[in-house]
């Protein structure tokens, strides 16, 4: 069954499939990789950012990706009000490693039971004109399905690498997750910092729930799908790293892809944490990590 | 010593006559107004809730029913679920509880087979009779006698589950010669590929791709790629409602086009999924249990719908229902009208009643074979066709998803090849 046709084929695949993944992940290489938030709810707020698209889509017909860009601020206070309680109620205590895993799983279950009270446990999805459509490229195919999420998740990618570069404010946030004693001399509030890292981080979720529910059907559980392969996008990319994240992504998305296409996709995740294993025996601190 | 073994027996003599007065009036007896309590647990979060909560709807549309008409045995009927969350390690207490604490008269399953699964040994152990709630082939190894599941699989459940999809495939001019067997990694989707190799060898296909593909798949496009590349006349897949979404959606954008493409995809008969995929649909010939056609019409189905379709709206669940919730309401149903039937709240006299009994439910005519599956196989397989656009109200009507199998309750010509229907 091997052909250059379907390795060609699978290898796009992958790379689209990895710009969402990288879409999805960068929340959590944000909060967990630069800020040490061990945030295990943040599949939950991209759920929350699916069902934001979804109830514009089918009540005002919005394009689900200008709903996921429109609800971005609304995402981000939401995130920062979040990072307050638990730098209130366990980090400024020293308590935020046990107890502060168990208040995000907790907030993940509040999440996904009240999207299930409010909106029932149907499969929900969106429409938009490039759903369902697809070009061929050279005897390459491209569903827009998940070509529009890949271009997103780069332009993602690059918007949150610029600004952790070139701003001040990204520059604290790099800041903050090495040194919170030097940046307090610095004069700047490591709190104030990471509060506002974490509403981007949460932000992220918003566009990247549009993403997830244009390309498959979203229940409130969906989240748990998400959570292994968010976190090991992040480890593998490195703590921290943005281009790292990226990069792990879109291996991973490249793995599963040519596994599905060549030998079965019934391997394609064992692969992907095979490679994610055997990257971290080599480079304890991921691709990129430092 | 004498006079205080004179008092203890005083004593138990003053203690069995007043439990024998009280006995006589009724005070240990149950009285006429207590209920007949029927427990369950139902997954009404996590993965199968999107069946769970509609199925639970239908159980409480039966009670409802049952208790206007004045109740089974004339007592009225309660009934008391719990959340499984869709997590099988949360059957036994469930149900423990519900034996031990709520005292429940009788027991209904959860929805699917893996929540039925654990329920197995303690309904044995309790030599209780069980309702199951679409559960294939739970009870194939256990062989438990007081075992009765309402979804139509038959009495071999993996094998007759897609038989009607491999009798209208062998039928069509010219024959269909290969085959792509595509499952998820998951129990049901195992269950319906096995029978579907079955199948294969039984109607001569040759098999030019099988594999399986784990749940949590995000890109199907690589799949249906792999299987486009070896061109099989007939694409069989057996999957749950999110991948076979993506299936369908993945064929599309790939071209692929075998002649026939179905089978066992769970998901396409919900409505939000119907009405999301519209147009894609056409040409599918898929298993399902109920269609809307002049074929199925069967006593109580339409009061059914009416007040289901009424409460769903408000519920945020499957609008429509179609698909489980007839099934869920048929199986208490039964379970009703063997008590009243037996006059009893007996385990095994309810149990042989079913047994020995044809039963006459809105989802049609139900008799239990020897494994508690009906005794004769009733899984449809349904064409799309002429489905336009993404309006649900298409689907309330005849003649878009078309009976072919069985010919008992066929309701229109099948469109061959797949590609024939897409036009």
């Amino acid at each position: 069954m091997f052909s250059w046709d379907l390795v060609a084929n699978a290898v796009v695949a992958g790379i689209l499939l990895g710009g969402f993944y990288a879409a999805v992940s960068l929340g959590v290489s944000l909060t967990f990789g630069l800020l040490d938030v061990v945030n295990i709810a943040h599949p939950a707020f991209v759920i929350l950012g699916a069902y934001a698209a979804y109830v514009m889509n089918s009540s005002f017909g919005l394009d689900p990706i200008l709903t996921g860009v429109l609800f971005t601020p609304l995402f981000y206070l939401i995130g920062a009000g979040v990072y307050r309680i638990y730098y209130g109620s366990f980090e400024r205590r020293g308590e935020e490693s046990l107890r502060g895993l168990v208040f995000f799983f907790g907030l993940l279950f509040i999440i996904e039971v009240a999207l299930s009270l409010k909106y029932g446990v149907d499969y929900r999805m969106v429409e938009a004109a490039y759903i369902g459509k697809s070009i061929d490229l050279g005897g390459v195919g491209i569903a827009f399905r998940l070509l529009v999420p890949c271009l997103v998740g780069l332009a993602m990618t690059l918007a949150l690498y610029l600004f952790l570069s070139r701003t001040f404010y990204g520059r604290a946030v790099m800041g903050v997750s090495q040194d919170q004693v030097a940046l307090r001399l610095m004069g700047a509030n490591p709190v104030r910092i990471k509060t506002i890292a974490f509403g981007l981080g949460i932000a992220a979720a918003s566009l990247s729930g549009a993403l997830l529910i244009t390309i498959s059907p979203v229940v409130p559980s969906t989240d748990r799908d998400y959570i292994g392969r968010v976190f090991a996008i992040t480890v593998l990319g490195g703590l921290g790293s943005i281009g790292g994240t990226l990069v792990a992504s879109i291996i991973l998305g490249v793995a599963e892809s040519l596994m599905a296409t060549l030998f079965g996709p019934s391997w394609s995740l064992a692969v992907s944490f095979g490679i994610l294993l055997l990257a971290l025996a080599v480079r304890p601190a991921g691709l990129f990590g430092r | 010593m004498t006079r205080a073994k004179t008092l203890l027996g005083l004593a138990l003599v003053g203690a069995v006559a007043i439990a024998l007065v009280l006995g006589g009036t009724g005070v240990f007896v149950a009285r006429a107004a207590d209920p007949i309590k029927i427990g369950l647990g139902m997954a009404l979060t996590g993965g199968l809730s999107a069946n769970g909560k509609p199925a639970l709807m239908a159980i409480q549309i039966w009670k409802d029913d049952v208790n206007k008409k004045g109740g089974l045995l004339g007592r009225p009927v309660e009934v008391i679920a719990y959340d499984d969350q869709t997590n099988a390690a949360t059957v036994p207490g469930i149900y423990t509880k519900l034996l031990e604490v709520d005292k429940v008269n009788f027991v209904v399953s959860g929805y699917g087979t893996n929540l039925i699964a654990p329920l197995m040994p303690i309904a044995m152990e309790r030599k209780l009779t069980i309702m199951g709630i679409l559960g294939l082939a739970n009870n194939e190894k256990y062989k438990y006698p007081n075992y009765f599941q309402i979804q139509p699989s038959g009495p071999d459940p993996e094998a007759n589950w897609a038989t009607g999809f491999f009798e209208i495939a062998a039928k069509q001019n010219p024959k269909p010669q290969t085959i792509a067997l595509v499952g998820a990694d998951a129990e049901y989707p195992r269950h319906a590929i096995a029978g579907a190799r079955e199948l294969v060898k039984k109607f001569g296909f040759k098999t030019v791709y099988d594999k399986s593909y784990p749940p949590s798949t995000v890109d199907y496009t690589p799949i249906a790629r792999a299987i486009k590349a070896v061109n099989p006349d007939v694409v069989f897949v057996a999957s749950y409602p999110p991948d076979s979404v993506g299936m369908v959606r993945a064929a599309a954008e790939v071209g692929l086009q075998p002649k026939i493409f179905g089978g066992g995809m769970v998901g396409l008969q919900f409505t939000t999924v119907m009405a999301s995929l519209g147009p894609m649909l056409n040409g599918i010939v898929n298993y399902d249990f109920w269609a809307p056609e002049s074929t199925m019409m069967f006593p109580g189905i339409k009061e059914f719908f009416a007040e289901y379709q009424k409460r769903a709206k408000e519920a945020g669940v499957d609008t429509l229902g179609y698909y489980l919730p007839p099934f869920a309401y048929s199986a208490v149903q039964i379970l009703g009208l063997a008590i009243e039937g037996s006059k009893s709240l007996d385990q095994q006299k309810v149990a042989d009643y079913i047994r020995a009994n044809e039963f006459s439910t809105i989802v049609g005519k139900v008799r239990f074979g020897a494994n508690g599956e009906w005794a004769k196989s009733r899984v449809l397989q349904v064409q799309y066709q002429g489905v336009k656009g993404t309006d649900v109200e298409q689907f309330r009507g005849p003649g878009k998803k078309v009976v072919l199998y069985p010919e008992e309750f066929k309701s229109g010509n099948m469109i061959y090849p797949y590609s024939a229907a897409q036009k």
